[in-house]
This record gives structure tokens, C-alpha cells and sequence, in this order.
């Protein structure tokens, strides 16, 4: 039963199984999804592609009229059954930080605490820490910034001890300084929690930063949904995060050349692969992430000097179409790794490129993902 | 100073409106709750029915009131089958009365808070496992907290400066229904222009005092409700 097997397997692999159907008047949501159980899972459009819409139903704030929804085998909502939202073990954050007025910080942090039976005082302690508001806890909602509020608002949500974590733009209402602010909180909270988020999104900056896993929204649809780095280099789809085709390497910081203000980052998964990229002042041993726009990436059989410092090693994967009839995107490979290059059709044919042929690739430029 | 009867009639005024006030809070604030919160087309037609005393004159209302509640009445054939006899004339029938005069006092301003409030913070509680009551009680009423300030001082005193409806309905029972309004009508029908006076007094003193509350209450007229 080949077909029994790939579903049951599909839905090993999805810890997270949605499927809505939503009509309003202007706008319908047809999406069918598993997601995974752990990391960030980007839901990325644009205003009006659904996504809220979509995440407000995994919450259960919206009511799809035929909606499954299967989180970690728990049905929360099918043809018969229907938990309301005070029964899903969420955390919620709202693009608004939507703290309670009429309660101080800490009040506002208890809020959820008191009602979850099964919660310690742990994670109340730990989303303290995490967003760094100890200092706030005395305080009334309207006496903080507006970052503190929102980091209030993401400690509020992790206090109730979720199992999933669900964020709507929580940086969309917020100035570039206290995007900047708040960042590294989101940043260390991926890191630290192994909590699985679903992270609603228009920007392209916090997709490369945050995400693992990214689901891109169109007028209620699903074009794309898989692994970050798989999905910005699909060469079939325009599937673009930012103005740019570009992939996203994760790495670390191996060493830095203070002579000529460059640090070397590794690339994990690349087989040994190490990019230089401008010293950021990034410590040594510092995780980052890297992304290598498809136009920066040129090829060639055999390196010769060049201007070009970064030089690997890899392997021509697939090709596809580009907008512009001239272009052809390439997918390579480096060790497990997947890269983007935007070549021009006479250079494909030049150089006699074919899928499984190893070639080098220059890599013009990669930026640390800010 | 004032007299015996006189303190009787304030001290009967003020568990009158004690009483529709607190009455009003548990009828008026599910009612206001539903009205600032329900998408349904009878909204409409019930929000202009809790507002119809405003306008009603306040003998219309004691007049149906008479009927409704009368030996003859729906009500009032309820209330004797219970053997509680016919509510005209009696505390308990004037309560009634005036809850329905002074409901748009309390519903309105209730309705305005409510509707301030708005429907995220109840979805926050949600997300934070409060259920629907939970809410209610713990976010819903303490963000209201204004409104219902406002609404309890206007029922209450709105219900104090009640005239017609207490004549019609209550009539002039010493004890029983005679409030202090109707008292200061007797006063002037005997022509006692000094109690008048004095009992007069008492109540615009009453009534400025509490508008003045509400109003220097209000922080710049801005945050409150």
C-alpha cells in the first residue's frame, strides 16, 4: 500500500497537520499544511495573502467553516469537534502588544500562569529572562516603550508554558530602532526554547533571520512551503523573500583576520566550505546566517586568481526558468547545502553545464543576515 | 430643619434608588455586554427599546406599568397567583417601575465602555486559557471599570429625581412610596414654602455634587471610559 505508507509518513512528519477552507465576502483561505513540530515556521505575504487569517485559526480565534487541524496528535478541531481557544496549550502574540492595562507587568505576566493548572513557575521566571524585562515588573503597561511592551507581550506568551508558539508580526508596529531591539530576543528564544513557532511575516529581513521552515502566502494559497534554504532555491517559482533570488547559509564565526577586517564563517552542512565575509565583530564560535543572492554567484571550471575571495567547491543540481528569457537559474550544491545562481543562457551553454557536474563557484558576496 | 417626614421620604429616596441601581447592574450590564458585542439585526430594535425612556414621557411609562402590573395585568395576575398581591402601589412595584425608566442610564454607558474595550483584549485572555466568563470577570469588567462608575451615579441619581412615574405607579404612601420629589410636591400643594425649600435644597445640592464628581472625575476627558 505505497499510498497508505506515503501518507502515514507524511503525517509522521508533520506535527503540525492544517487544513481550512474559509469564505468571506472579498477574500477566501484554502490551505492544506504540515508543518513541523519544532523551530520557526515563517508564514510569509504579503497584506492580504491570508496568513494572519491562517494563524488566527490554528489559535481557534477564527472559525474556519471546514477546518482539521492536528497539532502533535491532538485534534483540536475536525468535522466534530472543536476546542475553543482557552483549551489549546498556545502562546500568542499579537502585532500589537495588547497588554492588559488595567494590570502591572508582572500582573500581566500571571495573567495566564494562574490558569494553566499544569504550568511551574518556571517558565515565568525563564520568559523573564529570556526578554530581559526583570527590571519592568512593578510597572504599568503604559509607563514602557514600545519594545518593552512588545517583549512584555512575548513574555506574557511564554509564561503560560506553551507548546506552540504563535507570533503575528509582533515587529510590524514597531520603529527600525526597536526592530533592532527586539531581534535578539526572538533570536535567543529560537535558540534556547525548543518550542515550535509559527511566525507570521511581510518582511523578508526577519524571514532570513528567524525562520527554519517558511510557508509563503498567496490570496488565501499556498505557493511554497519546505525548509528555508530548500525553498529559496527552488528554481521553478518565483519564490522570492526580498527583492532578491538568494539562498541562506547557516554557519559560524571560525576566525577573524584583524588586518584586513574579515571574518571567516563556516558553513554548516557544507562539508568544511568557509566563507570570508566582513568583519561584523562577531565573536568566535558565534552562530550566524549568511545570504547569497543568485546574482552574486558566478561559476567556473577551474579557479584562477581572481578578485573573488570566496572560491568553493560544489556541484551543479538543477536548472530553471528566469523572468528574463537572456537568464537561467542554477541550483548548486556545497557539501548539503543549496545555492542560487542567475547566469546567463550562452554562459550555461559555454560552459557545458549539466546536472551532477562538479564547478566552482565564486561567490561575489555574502552578507551576514542583519 | 427638616422634619421627620421629610427624612423619611430622602431616607425612602435613597434605598429606592439603592436598590434600581443594583437591580440595574445585574439586569443592565448583560444586556449592555450584548448590545456593544452582538452583530444581530434585532440590535438595533432592542437598543432603541432600552432607550425609550429618555424620551417617553414619564406617565406613559407608569400608566402601562399600572396595566401590566395591575389585579387585571399579566403581571399582576403572576404576582397574586404567588400571593404576593398586586405590585402598584407598593415598594417592590415602584423598583420595578423605575428599573425600566432608569435602564438607558445604566445600559448607555455600560454599552460605550464595552465597546471601548473592543474585542482584543478578551482574545488575549483567550490566548492566556481565561474562558468566556473568565474573561469577562477578569479583563471585560476591571478595563470597564469607568463606565460602570458613570452608569451607577447616573441610574442612581437619575432614579432620585424621579417624579412621575413614583405618582403613577407609587402613589403618595408615607414610608412606602412617598420619595422625596413627591414629598416636596406636597409641601408646595400645602404650601409649606419652607420645607419646600429646604427639601429642594437637599436635592440640588445632591444632584450638582454628583455631576460634579462625575465630570472633575474624569482625568482630562480623555482616558476614563
Amino acid at each position: 500500500m505505497p499510498g497508505g505508507l506515503a501518507a502515514r509518513k507524511a503525517f509522521e512528519m508533520a506535527d503540525i497537520a492544517a487544513r481550512f477552507r474559509l469564505d468571506w465576502p472579498g477574500f477566501s483561505l484554502d490551505v492544506d499544511l504540515g508543518l513541523p513540530g519544532r523551530g520557526v515556521t515563517a508564514l510569509f505575504g504579503h497584506s492580504g495573502s491570508g496568513k494572519t487569517t491562517l494563524l488566527r485559526c490554528v489559535a481557534g480565534l477564527e472559525r474556519a467553516q471546514e477546518g482539521q487541524l492536528t497539532v502533535a496528535g491532538e485534534v483540536w478541531q475536525d468535522a466534530g469537534r472543536w476546542v475553543p481557544t482557552h483549551k489549546r496549550p498556545i502562546g500568542y502574540v499579537f502585532q500589537e502588544a495588547s497588554l492588559f492595562a488595567h494590570l502591572s507587568v508582572l500582573g500581566n505576566l500571571r495573567y495566564g500562569l494562574k490558569r494553566n493548572r499544569d504550568a511551574l513557575s518556571r517558565p515565568l521566571d525563564q520568559a523573564i529572562e529570556l526578554l530581559g524585562i526583570g527590571h519592568l515588573l512593578d510597572r504599568k503597561p503604559d509607563r514602557l516603550s514600545g519594545g518593552e511592551r512588545q517583549r512584555v507581550a512575548m513574555a506574557r506568551a511564554l509564561a503560560v508554558g506553551p507548546r506552540l508558539l504563535l507570533m503575528d508580526e509582533p515587529l510590524a508596529a514597531l520603529d527600525l530602532p526597536r526592530r533592532r531591539e527586539i531581534l535578539p530576543y526572538l533570536e535567543r528564544l529560537h535558540r534556547e526554547l525548543a518550542l515550535p513557532v509559527l511566525y507570521v511575516t511581510h518582511a523578508p529581513d526577519e524571514v532570513a533571520r528567524l525562520a527554519d521552515h517558511l510557508v509563503v502566502l498567496e490570496a488565501g494559497r499556498v505557493v511554497a512551503a519546505g525548509p528555508l534554504a530548500e525553498t529559496l532555491t527552488r528554481v521553478d517559482g518565483p519564490i522570492r523573500v526580498g527583492e532578491e533570488a538568494g539562498a541562506i547559509l547557516e554557519g559560524r564565526v571560525m576566525a577573524r583576520d584583524a588586518r584586513w577586517h574579515l571574518a571567516q564563517i563556516g558553513i554548516e552542512g557544507g562539508d568544511g566550505a568557509a566563507l570570508w565575509t566582513r568583519d561584523e565583530g562577531l565573536p568566535v564560535g558565534a552562530a550566524v546566517r549568511l545570504r547569497v543572492l543568485a546574482r552574486d554567484v558566478s561559476l567556473t571550471t577551474q579557479p584562477a586568481p581572481s578578485s573573488i575571495q570566496n572560491v568553493l567547491p560544489g556541484e551543479v543540481e538543477a536548472f530553471g526558468e528566469d523572468e528574463h528569457p537572456a537568464l537561467q537559474r542554477v541550483r548548486l550544491r556545497v557539501g548539503r547545502c543549496r545555492l542560487l545562481a542567475r547566469l546567463t543562457r550562452k554562459a550555461v551553454a559555454d560552459l557545458h553545464l549539466a546536472p551532477g557536474q562538479p564547478i566552482w563557484l565564486q561567490i561575489k558576496s555574502a552578507a551576514l543576515v542583519d | 430643619m427638616l422634619t421627620d417626614a421629610d427624612l423619611q421620604a430622602l431616607w425612602l429616596t435613597v434605598r429606592l434608588a439603592g436598590a434600581v441601581t443594583l437591580t440595574l447592574l445585574l439586569i443592565g450590564t448583560p444586556i449592555a455586554w450584548w448590545l456593544a458585542r452582538t452583530k444581530r439585526w434585532w440590535k438595533g430594535p432592542i437598543g432603541a427599546v432600552v432607550a425609550l425612556p429618555l424620551v417617553l414621557p414619564p406617565s406613559v411609562l407608569g400608566f402601562y406599568g399600572l396595566l401590566v402590573m395591575g389585579p387585571n395585568g399579566p403581571v399582576g395576575q403572576l404576582t397574586q397567583a404567588l400571593g404576593l398581591g398586586p405590585l402598584p402601589f407598593t415598594f417592590g412595584g415602584l423598583v420595578i417601575a423605575s428599573v425600566f425608566y432608569s435602564m438607558p442610564f445604566m445600559v448607555q454607558p455600560l454599552q460605550t465602555a464595552f465597546e471601548a474595550i473592543g474585542e482584543r483584549p478578551l482574545e488575549v485572555a483567550a490566548t492566556l486559557r481565561a474562558s468566556p466568563l473568565d474573561a469577562f470577570f477578569t479583563v471585560a469588567v476591571p478595563l470597564a471599570a469607568p463606565g460602570f462608575l458613570t452608569a451607577s451615579i447616573l441610574t442612581f441619581a437619575h432614579t432620585v429625581g424621579e417624579f412621575g412615574v413614583v405618582l403613577m405607579i407609587g402613589g403618595n404612601l408615607p414610608g412606602v412610596t412617598r420619595v422625596a420629589s413627591v414629598q416636596i410636591y406636597d409641601h408646595v400643594e400645602a404650601l409649606e414654602v419652607a420645607q419646600a425649600h429646604r427639601l429642594a435644597a437637599v436635592l440640588l445640592i445632591f444632584s450638582f455634587v454628583v455631576l460634579l464628581a462625575l465630570y472633575a472625575g474624569r482625568p482630562g476627558g480623555k482616558k476614563g471610559v
